[in-house]
């Protein structure tokens, strides 16, 4: 049974994985162009990495996505939660072009568009369906709904 | 890009996909196993809610699978860009979480989500231009 049990702090949750998620990469990304090229016989380089300033900010902003992300997921279907919270590219696109002054291709903005049009498909249906039978509840859900 | 260099970066961002497929896929099953976060913290507070997730075998091995693709992710930054790593991996998890979630959770993967799962691959796919 599809259910719609979105509050203004579920979407807020949203938000926060949505931010976190983007920031969280770009940052380790950024210091991982620091290090240089890690060599796959030497693996024990990405746990030094680690302790990189970059990187560790990275982490910080990663285990906030991890833990909004879980809490989103107690209550709502991966496949609302992934695209719905992919709005952070649009977010990212749109600062580069008028906070970083950086060029936007059309075929980026092209980009931005099918992202906007997938968030708003599936925000507008049902955050939850149950059927999964492991789901707490589920069966008392169908019971109350017959 | 040459051909070896191709094949290089394709399997970089197949171990990516699939490790974090595999590692949603696990947590998701461990959250349903858990229940809804929110109410958990309310009844039993924070540290609660904590017990009750770490404790669950299924995320575990989720969280596993996410750490390797986490350092899969950061070897591939190492190697090639942001640009390119960043959207190939993220549009092509969205696909492969859609039916991932069809197949083990048993979501009701319907035609508005599957229409949104594509929008937002292609979407992030043309970002990479």
């Amino acid at each position: 049974m599809a259910q719609s049990t979105m509050t203004s702090r579920r979407y807020l949750v949203l938000a926060v994985i949505t931010l976190t998620a983007a920031f969280g990469d770009t940052l380790l990304a950024r210091g991982m162009k620091t290090l240089g090229p890690v060599s796959p016989r030497h693996p024990a380089e990405l746990i030094h990495a680690i302790f990189s300033p970059w990187v560790a900010a990275g982490i910080v902003l990663l285990i906030g996505f991890l833990a909004s992300y879980l809490s989103a997921l107690s209550w709502a279907d991966l496949t609302y939660v992934l695209p719905a919270s992919s709005l952070g590219y649009v977010v990212m696109t749109v600062l580069a072009r008028w906070w970083l002054r950086e060029h936007v291709s059309p075929v980026r903005w092209l980009g931005v568009l099918f992202i906007t049009a997938g968030v708003g498909f599936v925000t507008r249906g049902p955050s939850r369906t149950d059927n999964d039978p492991e789901l707490p509840h589920a069966h008392e859900k169908e019971l109350a709904v017959r | 890009m040459d051909p070896h260099t191709e094949l290089a970066t394709a399997a970089m961002i197949a171990a990516i996909v699939l490790t974090a497929t595999a590692g949603d896929i696990l947590t998701v099953s461990a959250m349903r196993n858990v229940g809804d976060l929110d109410r958990i913290r309310a009844e039993r507070g924070l540290s609660g809610a904590a017990v009750a997730v770490i404790t669950n075998g299924r995320f575990g091995l989720g969280v596993l699978c996410l750490a390797l693709s986490f350092f899969s992710l950061l070897f591939a930054f190492s190697h090639r860009d942001l640009s390119l790593i960043g959207p190939a991996a993220t549009s092509l998890t969205f696909v492969t979480n859609a039916l991932a979630a069809k197949i083990f959770l048993r979501e009701n993967v319907d035609r508005r989500r599957w229409i949104a799962a594509i929008f937002v691959c292609c979407g992030v796919a043309l970002l990479a231009f």
